[in-house]
């Protein structure tokens, strides 16, 4: 027995067991005969796949072979994707919509992560920096990557945690025990650099620069970004494509490898622009003792067709500020950079949605607001405290966070109708929009929900729902 | 505005001297002649920074502000980025103060260092109308950044203070070098044309198109002044009050106020 899903583990199979006796304890189990080489296959696939995290991913078979998991360096790629939280969170999610249960976590360091992902209960884990000696010390010792046979030997001497093995003197254990267990235990903590060899995509448009000697100034390392990324133009416009993703590999001489990764909203082989972009990012770059070699890569091209432009000499076109979307997607991810487009609803918090910034412009169907709509609208209906005559009269006054209003001057109701088509719970669903103004000249936008005579229509309770200007 | 000529020929001399090699730019006018009248060169300069916060009780959340904001950056060309920390803006209000939401790319950083970030990113890229920046605090650094930034490129900047607490309503706020600074405060609305009796049955008074109290609190190379104007309409263009427009002395001239002089 290789692997077993949860079902089995918990008929009370364990991995380890003959065939024989696992089917005579369960009958009727199925059985498949195992493959290595497809399941690597398959691992390496997925590492590929991956790239969209970080630039630098790996098969992770530092536990011994065979390989089962993937190693990811992510520092600084995390907040483009909404934190490290919401990273793990949707690696987890993709890797299930396609049945594989997977468990992710991020640490410090390379040997921490393998020990969190693979002994934590919860699907992600993202231990904070600097944490993680404690609850690796917690673990048992089979977390460590140790050799076969060796966690039962230590724990035939007592040894029950990592943490009991790191509290005692270093020499005789080695001793006994050979360097292999001193160096899982500086890895684990991070004492010792773990570097790993990035998997690539078989098709990649890659240029390389090697150095005779190792080069580590900012402005050698901008020059030469310039030089390669003019390189890597060139050969995408042999192909014609265009860079969607640009990775920037550092290779140190101390084997750790920094990275640098651009996105852009369209294919582009524009050389000044993308330098422009790689460049913003040097500052990130650590170069240790030197750098010994970079690669700039194009881990995502799509066509890119030359096009001729359309320009009436009359007016002065619009300038493009594609540019400026990429340098801001960069740096805050792309999923903060959006429009607000019209979306065709009467219900106010549904009226309008992201889209991408660059997006094509909308067919334009959606008709203006007719009435006056507030220019902050609370993401959650505040509820207030009204006196307020039933059934379509506004409030003489309502009281919002302690404070009193009265009410000088209203208008209403506006009656947006719940979308019983869409959602069954807005099927009888009413809220009556009154604009008021109070003595100072403040202007909210609140509703009662129900139309003030039949309770099935709302709760007949009042919300402030957004300020006018 | 009332000067001499020769002090007339030294603002243009001083103006000269600042402007060292940077382009002029020029102004945007509001097409309230009361405003332009007092704003140095006839309208808010582009090109330059500007400060909006809002007056009153803070209840509004800064909706005011935003909405003059957006009606200035509906009288620019081009795109505009809008940078902020939490969206809270309703696109459809924006397109009643005359800024069509498919101009608008909003920027939402994670704090207001980013969002100063971006908008100095925006400012410095010249292909914007206009960009606009919210956050609670700009340090007299940034504001020097983003002055600079805005020089450079000929964009005009609009920076919206957001208030966290309603207790500051009375500060004026930290130094900056924004060219001018702004305060909005929401009036009642204006009354509407309606006689007495057709509409006696409502129970209260139905409400006119928004009126603020503008109030420049600082403006370099003139003086601080106070207008009582129509919000934004469509077009994104203020409007003095009808009744007021008679009035030649509240509002043919913006009243013009003592402050401060205030270094940044």
């Amino acid at each position: 027995m290789v692997a077993l899903d949860a079902a089995a583990a918990a008929a009370g199979l364990r991995i380890g067991m003959p065939a024989a006796q696992a089917q005579a304890t369960v009958p009727g189990l199925a059985l498949r005969p195992a493959e290595p080489q497809a399941d690597a296959e398959a691992l390496e696939r997925l590492a590929v796949r991956a790239l969209r995290y970080s630039p630098l991913v790996a098969v992770d078979a530092s536990g011994g072979l065979p390989a089962d998991g993937l190693v990811l360096e992510t520092t600084g790629a995390a907040h483009l994707h909404g934190g490290e939280e919401a990273m793990l969170a949707d690696m987890v999610a993709r890797l299930a919509r396609i049945g594989i249960t997977a468990r992710a976590a991020a640490a410090d360091h390379l040997g921490a992560a393998h020990a969190f992902a693979r002994r934590c209960a919860r699907p992600t884990l993202v231990v904070a920096p600097g944490e993680s000696r404690a609850l690796l010390e917690a673990l048992p010792l089979a977390a460590l990557r140790l050799p076969a046979g060796m966690p039962a030997a230590l724990h035939r001497l007592g040894f029950e945690t990592i943490g009991d093995l790191a509290r005692r003197p270093r020499a005789p254990l080695i001793l006994r025990f050979g360097p292999e267990l001193g160096r899982r235990l500086d890895q684990a903590f991070g004492h010792v650099p773990e570097p790993f060899e990035p998997v690539r995509p078989v098709d990649l448009v890659e240029v390389k620069q090697g150095f005779m000697e190792p080069i580590g100034a900012p402005e050698t390392l901008a020059r030469y970004t310039e030089k390669l990324t003019l390189a890597l133009c060139a050969a995408l416009e042999a192909k014609g494509l265009g860079a969607r993703r640009l990775d920037l590999l550092f290779h140190r001489v101390d084997d750790r490898i920094e990275a640098v990764r651009i996105g852009t909203a369209t294919p582009q082989r524009d050389p000044a622009r993308l330098t422009r972009l790689l460049c913003a990012k040097l500052e990130t770059v650590a170069p240790g003792f030197g750098i010994e070699e970079m690669r700039l890569a194009a881990t995502l091209a799509e066509p890119l067709a030359n096009r001729q432009s359309v320009s009436s000499l009359a007016e002065e076109p619009e300038a493009d500020v594609a540019d400026l979307v990429d340098t801001l997607s960069n740096r805050i991810g792309e999923r903060n950079i959006y429009r607000l487009e019209a979306v065709e609803s009467d219900v106010p918090e549904r009226a309008q949605r992201r889209v991408a910034a660059l997006a094509e412009e909308g067919r334009r169907s959606v008709p203006p607001a007719r009435w006056p709509r507030p220019a902050r609208l609370l993401p959650v209906p505040d509820p207030i405290d009204t006196i307020a005559l039933l059934p379509d009269h506004p409030p003489v006054g309502f009281t919002w966070k302690g404070v009193r209003h009265r009410v000088k001057r209203a208008d209403g109701p506006e009656r947006v109708f719940g979308e019983w088509w869409k959602r069954d719970a807005e099927t009888a669903a009413v809220r009556d929009y009154f604009r008021v103004e109070n003595e100072a000249g403040e202007r909210f936008w609140i509703y009662r929900a129900g139309d003030g005579a039949d309770p099935a229509t709302g709760s007949h309770r009042w919300f402030l729902h957004g300020f006018f200007a | 505005m009332r000067m001499s000529p020769a002090l007339d020929r030294l603002r243009v001399e001083i103006r000269r001297i600042e402007a060292g090699e940077r382009r002029e730019a020029g102004v945007l006018p509001f097409g309230v002649e009361a405003i332009d009248r007092v704003l140095p060169g006839g309208g808010l300069a582009l090109g330059a920074l500007h400060e909006v916060t809002e007056g009153g009780t803070g209840a509004l959340d800064g909706a005011a502000a935003a909405l003059f904001a957006a009606g200035i950056a509906a009288r620019t060309k081009g795109k505009v980025l809008w940078c902020i920390t939490r969206q809270d803006l309703f696109a459809q209000a924006l397109a009643q103060a005359g800024l069509d939401p498919a101009r608008v790319i909003f920027a939402e950083a994670g704090d207001e260092k980013g969002v100063l970030a971006c908008i100095e990113e925006g400012l410095r890229h010249g292909g914007l109308g206009a960009a606009v920046a919210e956050t609670a605090r700009m340090p007299l650094a940034a504001s020097r950044r983003l002055q600079l930034a805005a020089e450079s490129s000929g964009t005009v900047g609009l920076v919206l203070r957001r208030r966290r607490r309603s207790t500051d309503a009375a500060d004026t706020g930290p130094p900056s070098a924004a060219a001018t600074r702004w305060r909005i405060t929401a009036l009642p609305s204006s009354p509407l044309p309606v006689p007495g009796n057709s509409f006696s049955s409502l129970p209260v008074p139905g409400i006119g198109r928004s009126r603020w109290h503008v109030e420049l609190m600082r403006c370099r190379g003139g003086e601080g002044a106070d207008f009582e104007v129509e919000a934004c309409d469509a077009q994104g263009r203020l409007a003095v009050p009808s009744e007021l427009a008679d009035r030649q002395a509240e509002a043919g001239r913006g009243q013009i106020r003592d402050l401060p002089i205030r270094v940044a």
